[in-house]
Parts: C-alpha cells; sequence; structure tokens
C-alpha cells in the first residue's frame, strides 16, 4: 500500500526571513470595497519596508486569491508593479483553495532549494467583501449569444432568451462544486463520524482567542503585521470570549445529520478578509545583506482525499500529509516542538489530531504500522490561529508561516536547541498541504 | 509650501494692501535645493583690524565653495548682498568694533531677500579680561538685534567660537555654511556656540550623511517623516521608528525614502536594544534622533496621572532610557538630536508636562554630551518653534495667527524641512564640535530666554 518514502534529495536549503500581514478583518468591516491587490500590495509594501527591499528585483513572487476577478489574472504580478519591488521583479498567481498561500511557499522555496532564484516572496489575499459577483450561467449564454449575434434579429433573438429570474447574481459560494454540500456540512458529517464534542470544539475556539490575545498584547505582532485603514489588530479576536459565551451559540452545520449539532459560528471560521506575505530565500542571499534568518523551510507535501466516492471527509488531506513527510525526514511527532494546525474549523483541528491517534484509522487509512500518534497539546497553534485571527482564504499560509518562524526562532535561541514547527493547512476539493520548517 | 496668507500678501494686490493697512508682510523663504548655490548673491566679509586674517582665511573657505566673496565694498555699489559676515573674532575692547559693526549697517539696505547676516566672534571664557568678556558678549545681543531689523526672509545668526577653536575649523566653516545657506531658513537670531575641531577636509556637501545610519522615532509622519526624508536626501540609511498602530503611513515613509521601518513603541524597557538591532545589518548606528513626542494639553490644574506622566514617559523617559542603552553598549561617534521645544524654553500655558518634558530634553542634552563625546560623539538639541503641521492645524486660530505673525520676526511658521534641516546639519561630520547646544528653529520667535 504504501512505498518507502525516498530519502529528501540534497539540495541547498531555503531559509524564511520575516512576513508581514495586515490586519485581518471580518467581511463587511473595515475592508469594504478594498479590492484584493490593494490588500496584497499593502502586505507587499509592509514587507518592503520592514527589510528595505525597495528596488530590489527578487527572484519572483508568487501568490494568488481564492475569490478572484478575472480581471485579476495577474493579481500579483499587478500588486508587484504597484509596489517599492523592482519592476524587473517577476510574479504569477497560484490558486490551491485554502492552501494557496502554503503552496506558493512550497514552490518558491523549491526553486530556492535548486538554485534557480535567490530570493520570493509567497503569500495570498482574499476579500469576501470584495468578492466579483457572478451572472447567472443562463444570462451569460444569452449575453455571449449576442455578442456573437451578427444581425440585429439574431440579436434581439438573443436577449428575448433572457428571463427575470436570470438576473439574479450567483455569489461566490463555499459549496463544493461536486457534492453542492458547504464545507461547514462536510464537516459536521466528519465531526459526527469522529465523535468530537461541542465542548471539545468550544475549547479549541476558546484557547485560539486566548492565545492570539495574549501575542497580541506581548507584541509578537509588532513585526508581523502592518495596520492598514485605520485597522491595527485582527478585529475578529474576541479576548474576551468565555466557554460559556461559546456554548451560547446555536449550531449552524450538521442540523440535518439527525444528532445533536455541534458546530457553530464561534467554532467555525468567519469569512474574512486580509493579505499576507512571506520572505524566503538563499542563505546566501540573507548573508549578503545580513538579514535575519528566522527558520528553515525544510519539507513540505500536499495531499488529497476522494470525498466524493470515497468515505473521507473533506478536509482530512492533511491527515494523510503528515505522514508522509515526517516519514521522509526521519521525523517523529515528537520531533516537532509547535503545530501550526490551520482553524477551518475547531473540528478540523481535533478530527485531524483523532485520526493520528486511531491505531485502525492509520493503519487501514494511511498505510501506518499504528497510530502515528498523540500531540502534547500545549504546542498546538500556541499564539492562536484562524477561529480568532478569521481566515482570508489565500492568506492564510502566510499568517502560519511567519507565526511559526518567529515561534521556532525564538525556542531555539531560548533553549540553545534547534526548534520544529509543522504546519498543516486542508482546503476545498478535499486537498491538504503540510509543511515542517526549523530554527536555522 | 508658504501659508495661505504669506502666499497672498507675495501677489500684487496683497502686497500694496498689506502695505497700506501696516500688516505683517511675511517674504517666501528659500529652501534648500539639492545643487542650488549656498547664497543668493556675493557674500561681503567685513573685520575689525585685529581679526582681518580671520576674514581673510574665512573668504578663503568661502571662495571654495564657489561663493562669490568680497572683502570691501568698492564698486559694488549695485550689488545685492546674499551675505554679510562680520567677523569679530579676535577683537579686544568694545571700541575696537565700531567700524566693523557700521560697515556691516551700511550694507543692509542692500541686502538681497533671504540675504544672511553671520556673526563671527568667540565665546567670553573664565579668565577673560572684563574688556574682553564685554567685547566678545556683546556680539550675542547684537546679532540678536539685527535679525528683528531684517526684512525679506533675511536672517541673522551667530558663529561662537568656544575653547580657542579654529575660525577655519570644520565646525566653524560648516556652521557658517549653514547659517549662510537657505538650509537655515526659519533658524534667525541665533547664536550657536562651536568648540575646536579638525580642519575641513574634503566634504560632499552634496551628501554629506553618505554611508551613515540615522535612526528617526516617530518617523510616521509630520516632523520626523520630514526629518527621514531629509537625512535620507543627504545620503544616510534611515530606519524609521514608531508605534504599531502607526505602521501603515511608517511603512509608506520607509519605502519613500528607501529605509527601514521598525514598529517600535519607544517607551518600551529595551527599545535602545531593540534600534541597535534594528542597525545592525545596515552596518551599526551613527545618527540618532529622539523625534517621538507627544501632547497632552491640559491647565496644572485640571491635570489627570495619566496625562502628565504619558507625556513624560514619551517625551523624555524613553530617550533617557534609550541613550542609557545605547552608552552601555559603546556606540562610537554616536550623534544624537533631540526634539526640545520653545515651549520648554519660555514656558507655554496648558503645557506643563509638554514644557517639563522638553526643558528636560535640554537637560539632558547638555549632560549627555561630554559622555557621548568620550566616544567621539555629540548629543545636541533642536528647539522648533510654530511648525505648520497636521497637528498644529488644529490650534484655534487666533492663537495659530498669534504664534505665526506676530512673534516670529519671519512672520510665518515653518516647515517641518526646516527641522529637519537643522537635525540633518547637527548629524553632520563637519558639525562635530557642537556638542550639548540647543538650536532654534523658530524664525526668531520673540520667546523665552
Amino acid at each position: 500500500m504504501s512505498t518507502t518514502p525516498s530519502p529528501v534529495p540534497s539540495t541547498r536549503e531555503a531559509v524564511i526571513i520575516g512576513g508581514n500581514r495586515i490586519p485581518f478583518s471580518r467581511a463587511g468591516k473595515k475592508y469594504v470595497r478594498t479590492s484584493n491587490q490593494d490588500m496584497f500590495t499593502t502586505a507587499l509594501e509592509g514587507l518592503v519596508a520592514r527589510f528595505g527591499l525597495q528596488g530590489e528585483r527578487l527572484g519572483e513572487v508568487a501568490g494568488g486569491a481564492v475569490l478572484k476577478h478575472s480581471k485579476n489574472f495577474n493579481l500579483v504580478r499587478e500588486s508587484v508593479l504597484g509596489s517599492s519591488l523592482s519592476p524587473t521583479t517577476p510574479a504569477y498567481d497560484v490558486q490551491q483553495a485554502c492552501a494557496t498561500g502554503l503552496e506558493a511557499a512550497i514552490a518558491v522555496t523549491n526553486k530556492i532549494k535548486l538554485g534557480q532564484i535567490e530570493s520570493a516572496i509567497a503569500g495570498g489575499t482574499d476579500t469576501v467583501s470584495d468578492a466579483p459577483i457572478v451572472v447567472s450561467d443562463r444570462l451569460r449564454a444569452a449575453l455571449l449569444d449576442f455578442n456573437h449575434a451578427r444581425t440585429t434579429g439574431a440579436k434581439l433573438k438573443a436577449l428575448a432568451a433572457i428571463r427575470p429570474k436570470d438576473l439574479a447574481p450567483a455569489t461566490p459560494g463555499t459549496g463544493e462544486p461536486r457534492t453542492h454540500l458547504s464545507m461547514g456540512e462536510h464537516q459536521a458529517v466528519t465531526t459526527a463520524k469522529w465523535a468530537i464534542s461541542r465542548e471539545a470544539q468550544d475549547e479549541v475556539a476558546y484557547n485560539s482567542h486566548q492565545n492570539l490575545a495574549r501575542a497580541w498584547e506581548s507584541g509578537f505582532f509588532d513585526d508581523l503585521v502592518t495596520p492598514f485603514k485605520g485597522l491595527t489588530r485582527d478585529d475578529n479576536l474576541r479576548p474576551d470570549t468565555s466557554l460559556e459565551k461559546l456554548a451560547r451559540l446555536k449550531p449552524v452545520f450538521g442540523a440535518k445529520l439527525g444528532q445533536a449539532a455541534t458546530m457553530t459560528a464561534g467554532n467555525s471560521t468567519p469569512l474574512t478578509d486580509g493579505a499576507s506575505a512571506v520572505l524566503f530565500s538563499s542563505r546566501a542571499w540573507a548573508e549578503e545583506r545580513d538579514l535575519p534568518v528566522l527558520a528553515k523551510f525544510v519539507d513540505a507535501e500536499t495531499a488529497a482525499v476522494d470525498f466524493v466516492h470515497g468515505h473521507e471527509g473533506l478536509l482530512m488531506a492533511p491527515a494523510a500529509a503528515v505522514p508522509r513527510l515526517l516519514a521522509r525526514n526521519g521525523l517523529t511527532l515528537d520531533d516537532i516542538d509547535f503545530f501550526e494546525i490551520h482553524e477551518a474549523f475547531a473540528s478540523t483541528v481535533l478530527t485531524t489530531l483523532a485520526a493520528w491517534e486511531d491505531e485502525e484509522y492509520c493503519r487501514t487509512e494511511l498505510g501506518l504500522d499504528g497510530a502515528l500518534g498523540k500531540i502534547d497539546r500545549g504546542k498546538l497553534n500556541v499564539n492562536g490561529s484562524s477561529l480568532a485571527a478569521g481566515h482570508p482564504f489565500a492568506a492564510t499560509g502566510g499568517r502560519i508561516i511567519a507565526t511559526a518562524a518567529k515561534l521556532v526562532a525564538a525556542k531555539a535561541a531560548e533553549t540553545g536547541r534547534p526548534a520544529r514547527a509543522l504546519i498543516s493547512v486542508c482546503a476545498a476539493g478535499g486537498l491538504g498541504a503540510v509543511a515542517v520548517i526549523e530554527s536555522s | 509650501m508658504a501659508d495661505n496668507y504669506t502666499r497672498f500678501v507675495n501677489g500684487e494686490l496683497g502686497k500694496k494692501l498689506a502695505k497700506q493697512l501696516g500688516l505683517p508682510r511675511p517674504a517666501v523663504l528659500r529652501r534648500y535645493t539639492p545643487g542650488a548655490p549656498v547664497t543668493v548673491g556675493p557674500v561681503l566679509i567685513v573685520a575689525d583690524d585685529a581679526s582681518a586674517a580671520d576674514a581673510d582665511s574665512l573668504a578663503k573657505a568661502l571662495l571654495a565653495w564657489d561663493v562669490d566673496v568680497r572683502r570691501s565694498t568698492e564698486g559694488a555699489a549695485d550689488v545685492r548682498w546674499g551675505g554679510v559676515v562680520l567677523v569679530g573674532t579676535a577683537a579686544e575692547s568694545p571700541e575696537a568694533v565700531s567700524e566693523a559693526v557700521l560697515a556691516l549697517g551700511s550694507t543692509l539696505r542692500r541686502l538681497a531677500g533671504n540675504g544672511r547676516v553671520v556673526v563671527l566672534s568667540r565665546a567670553p571664557e573664565a579668565g577673560d579680561a572684563p574688556a574682553l568678556a564685554a567685547t566678545r558678549a556683546g556680539f550675542e545681543g547684537f546679532t540678536r538685534s539685527v535679525g528683528k531689523e531684517l526684512r525679506g526672509g533675511a536672517t541673522a545668526n551667530g558663529v561662537q567660537l568656544t575653547g580657542g577653536a579654529a575660525v577655519d575649523s570644520a565646525s566653524a566653516l560648516g556652521t557658517l555654511r549653514f547659517f549662510l545657506s537657505a538650509k537655515s531658513a526659519y533658524v534667525d537670531g541665533q547664536v550657536l556656540p562651536v568648540g575646536p575641531s579638525d580642519p575641513l577636509d574634503d566634504v560632499d556637501w552634496q551628501q554629506p550623511l553618505a554611508g551613515k545610519v540615522a535612526v528617526v522615532t516617530g518617523a510616521a509622519r509630520g516632523i520626523g517623516a520630514a526629518i527621514a526624508r531629509t537625512l535620507a536626501r543627504d545620503g544616510a540609511k534611515v530606519v524609521v521608528v514608531d508605534v504599531p498602530a502607526a505602521g501603515e503611513s511608517l511603512a509608506a515613509v520607509a519605502n519613500e525614502v528607501k529605509g527601514t521601518a521598525v514598529q517600535l513603541d519607544v517607551t518600551a524597557a529595551d527599545a535602545g536594544t531593540k534600534i541597535l538591532e534594528a542597525t545592525r545589518h545596515l552596518g551599526g548606528l551613527d545618527i540618532l534622533v529622539h523625534n517621538a513626542g507627544i501632547l497632552r494639553d491640559k491647565l496644572l490644574a485640571n491635570m489627570k496621572p495619566a496625562q502628565w506622566d504619558s507625556v513624560i514617559a514619551v517625551n523624555l523617559a524613553s530617550q533617557l532610557r534609550i541613550n542609557e542603552q545605547l552608552l552601555a553598549a559603546g556606540v562610537e561617534g554616536l550623534r544624537i538630536v533631540s526634539l526640545a521645544s520653545t515651549s520648554g524654553i519660555a514656558g507655554n500655558k496648558g503645557q506643563t508636562n509638554y514644557a517639563y518634558s522638553k526643558s528636560g530634553v535640554i537637560g539632558h542634552t547638555a549632560a549627555t554630551a561630554p559622555l557621548v563625546a568620550e566616544l567621539g560623539g555629540t548629543a545636541n538639541a533642536v528647539a522648533p518653534g510654530f511648525i505648520e503641521t497636521e497637528m498644529t492645524r488644529s490650534i484655534p486660530f487666533a492663537t495659530r495667527e498669534m504664534a505665526r505673525r506676530v512673534l516670529p520676526s519671519l512672520q510665518q511658521g515653518g516647515l517641518p524641512l526646516d527641522v529637519a534641516e537643522a537635525i540633518a546639519f547637527l548629524s553632520s561630520p563637519v558639525a562635530k564640535g557642537v556638542n550639548g547646544q540647543v538650536l532654534r528653529v523658530c524664525g526668531q520667535s520673540m520667546v523665552g530666554k
């Protein structure tokens, strides 16, 4: 079933110098009518300012957005052109649902490791407040016919095909195209299957808010976030939330499952606007500029699960990706100091952890000899994650990488020993991307 | 940009109207642009007999700056003087200076708009004979009075040599050049003590700060942003610092000056260490400008503890702590310039907290000066008067017009750039002999001592 992993080929290192993001804002609030391009350009500008990169020609900038208008076909390149970076910096767009940011990082660090480029920025941006509105398929067909029609008669005929109900816009949703179930409904099935309790989910949410609030208070984000449009902190953060308050919220997903629904607006991520960017380079590039190196981007793995025809949960791909990544690098869960598991839903984190602890699942589904293991919950999302910060889809990867890099750097400085972080991001389409970074 | 009133009275109609009504007629001040000549016209150097040799060596230095220098008015009846320099460095009795002083006076009607009067003298020193002390001290009141008589954007300032500094030393000449140039547009009626320094070496006057690394606190906007731009213009690599909440405009300033942004609250316990860390990758810290400051105006009777304490914490205590950390780290050749204020000198109603902090800055600057000097550095302060900023735009109209029009000899507020120019000068290598001083940038505002 599983093949013995080949060892990681020896290449040079790709290092993380630092990151920048704008404060994340709940949809419809501070960043209303702010475009993806504005937000990503701002995130880039903050990064440029932090490391004095004005006029630099970087190897490349990669990133993207999940909700993207067709006019933004060159979103990242356009953002670079609007930034203080050299206009000779190449760029390209990446899109892998919620894993966009992490996938962009994997792409650019691989190029750095291969020696194709010396430096790069990876990141992402998303706005629900400025999401593209799409016309209905029938209206679109009629308009295309109108456009192709050569005679007035043909043009009128094309327009005559339009019915009033065709005029309703199709707003972007998070529904899976093949199952027509929303992500939340999918996860509700997985949550029920693993019998994850409401209390356990609320606790994950509570910890996320507490941890993020503490990190903000301690100044952890002073060199990771640049204010934007008057917003200086993530506005989804509720430092004063409590388990009692979370327990009072009504479930929003899984009502049709026939058993007690557990997923609420409190233990699910809200729709969010935001952008992030992370600076990577070869060690030589960083040393030449005497720039601080926080961590190495060691290795990454992506996975996908068959949630359409198979029985696996939509957001369970990271559960499969992590064991493969660890094995290839000769690591176990015990070698990890920080687990950064993206909180799409509190239960996503909990089902992933439950899967790794389940001997049968690990044997039959992951092809392991036994359970992958149990993690020390004190190492989980120690400075908060998406439940508290919010989750502007493509921007989440960059947020996590920069946070994790700073965490391992601080830990290594404190203990004098190398520190590692495991990053895990689930995504629509049954996708998942995971990575290991290590203090340098 | 001049303010609206200044623009108006410099127009055809406004000029006539103001003259007839006897209204103040502020001039449009000439500001420095890279590559422009030092002065607006030829420079005349007058001296008493004893100081003639010093005057000659000054003339030589000015010639090297492509200035049209004259030692007499002969054949210059039509000249509009760009500057007149009075040298009294070797005068020994009050009677001996009268001829030179009157010679200066006879040229003032021919002084060009934005012209300059600079008086070079020696400071009275302990042990001076009473007559010598009187001769030297007299120049100070004289300079300030000349400043008040000048019109058309012209200024009068003094270079007061101390500790036996030579007239052709780097700092004497550098200060003279600053006062002659458009960089001192809003500095008027100031007598700056200048101590000994090396002879003037080759100076790149276009990029006097080339190769230097400067940190400017409170640089997200206003005067701080202007300081960052000016230091960068002069060749420095600039690290801009401001509180995290001001990060958006801070990043914009950093990118504009091709510098680095550091989001840091200067009141943090380790701010000095963080500032050092931020400059490490640029090759170390050379210049630190303590500009960060806040206002919490309140009559003392109504002052709340938080209003007093926050002003002291940001404007004064932070500077003390940062300086201590930098001194402890043994930073060599460090040039510190702190922002004081004329409010700290003259006092201002509703600003007891602010005035305490700014007066305190003047105090610690004098005390820090000998400490940094041991490591080859300097510590000075700049005291701005009324500066046109977003902050001062919120001052009520009458108070604002009083501060702008009536108090300063130049009859207008200064620009953030004017403060920045003074700071750039004090941070420059040629100003090394200026230490522990307070330079007012106030358009000769008639407040204070």
